[in-house]
């Protein structure tokens, strides 16, 4: 048993750390692709587009991401799909991280002052043209630093689809306390892995913020 | 060849449900008010710059935003007892809502009390308030109050996120669902009920945390 090294616990939570990173920026993008859709959705003219929106967001809000991954998990055989471990994951984070992005970035638009609408009206732009050449261009601006915030709770979320069997960080983890009888040093070294992903992006979202409020002052 | 759904085979067991539901509450209600109770502490600690409390409570507030809390779950409960230290499944549940609730409501709350202007606490300071009075009685209060809608959020986050206690062996709500699937072989159907009582739990929780908190801390504003 006691053959596994501390090097080897490394190596093999540095294998996992991989797929976290590489669940993370496939949800993150996709999320990010539907995040984009459910947005326009949301600020749509036509009341049920909206209203289907609002709900979607609802419901993923407030459910369990856990519960969400085992429905996908589960719901997929009963329509006989066979769904692995890093689909459900990938669906499921995708799905979970459109409806926050979809949220967030409502409320960056909502945040232009109505002037900008009125405006850009009275140039003559029609809805799309308002939308791409004067109030995206100024929502994008206040967007990101809170889209990189939330990247924090993408990555965060992966460790989830461990429990549905995705061999990731966590769930590398689990397997080498189970090994080795360490957990006190496995789970801390899985801890200060994710730590070093998510603490940069946490580091870099306060200082775009703090440049927007600093520039805003002006 | 259509699935036949069957969800009287789930609410067989809800005698089941019932008991994971209520100690899902119960697992957040604990979680709150000690994890409130910490809140305050590094909130204060941090606003008012009270060495070395505020340096141990940023390395703490940045060490939890950053970590997922299963694996927190995980470090507190099989990692503690490798140093010696004792602890069942719901010690280690509840210690885990605390500690990461009382992360996230360090940094709402010191928002609030960095809120405070600062000609209130000079007009305290000039009837000869002590500090711990001035927090209690004028700081205090109106922080809450200003971040109540945001500290309701993070406990429906929190609630929400304990379903993952259920890999401890905690039987929560979701340890009832995995339950009950192994027994009546619906997988689909049991999940999707358990889910539907997470979502009107959300809704719940949230509603009367805000009308209970709108209304506790507005008196003492008065």
């Amino acid at each position: 048993m006691n053959d596994i090294s501390t090097w080897d616990i490394a190596r093999n939570l540095l294998d996992g750390a991989l797929w976290t990173i590489g669940l993370s920026l496939t949800a993150f993008v996709l999320g990010g692709i539907a995040g984009l859709l459910l947005l326009f959705a949301r600020i749509a003219r036509n009341p049920l587009a909206r209203r289907l929106a609002q709900g979607y967001i609802e419901v993923f809000q407030g459910t369990p991401l856990l519960m969400q991954l085992f429905i996908i998990f589960f719901g997929g055989s009963l329509i006989g799909l066979e769904i692995s471990p890093w689909l459900a994951a990938a669906i499921g984070l995708t799905l979970f991280t459109s409806a926050y992005l979809g949220e967030i970035w409502r409320g960056c638009v909502e945040s232009i002052p109505k002037g900008q609408w009125e405006a850009s009206a009275s140039l003559a732009l029609t809805h799309v043209e308002q939308m791409r050449y004067v109030i995206l261009p100024q929502a994008l601006r206040i967007a990101i630093a809170p889209t990189v915030g939330f990247s924090v709770q993408v990555v965060k979320g992966t460790a989830v689809t461990s429990i549905i069997g995705f061999v990731e960080l966590t769930k590398t983890g689990s397997m080498l306390a189970n090994a080795t009888y360490q957990p006190f040093l496995v789970f801390g070294f899985v801890a200060l892995g994710y730590f070093a992903l998510c603490y940069p992006l946490s580091a870099y979202s306060r200082i775009l913020e703090r440049k927007i409020h600093g520039s805003r002052a002006h | 060849m259509a699935y036949a759904f069957d969800f009287a085979s789930v609410l067989e067991y809800r005698e089941v449900l019932v008991d994971g539901t209520l100690k899902t509450l119960a697992l957040t209600a604990i979680g709150t008010v000690l994890g409130l109770a910490v809140g305050i502490l590094g909130a204060v600690s941090r606003a008012w710059k009270l060495a070395p409390f505020d340096r141990l409570f940023a390395v703490y507030v940045e060490a939890i935003r950053n970590t997922p809390f299963l694996v927190q779950l995980f470090f507190i409960f099989f990692g503690l007892p490798s140093l010696g230290v004792q602890i069942n499944e719901w010690q280690a549940a509840i210690l885990a809502v605390v500690v990461n609730l009382g992360a996230y409501t360090t940094e709402i709350i010191r928002a609030g009390i960095e809120a405070t202007p600062k000609g209130q606490i000079e007009a305290a300071q000039s009837l000869a308030m002590g500090r711990a009075q001035i927090f209690r009685h004028v700081v205090l209060p109106p922080a809450l109050l200003k971040v109540w809608p945001a500290i309701c959020s993070q406990v429906v986050i929190v609630m929400l996120g304990t379903s993952v206690c259920s890999q401890i062996a905690a039987e929560e709500l979701t340890f009832a669902a995995n339950f009950i699937q192994s027994r009546n072989f619906r997988a689909f159907e049991t999940y999707f009920v358990v889910t539907a009582i997470y979502f009107l739990l959300a809704i719940a929780v949230r509603q009367v945390l805000i009308q209970a908190g709108q209304r506790l801390i507005a008196r003492r504003t008065k």
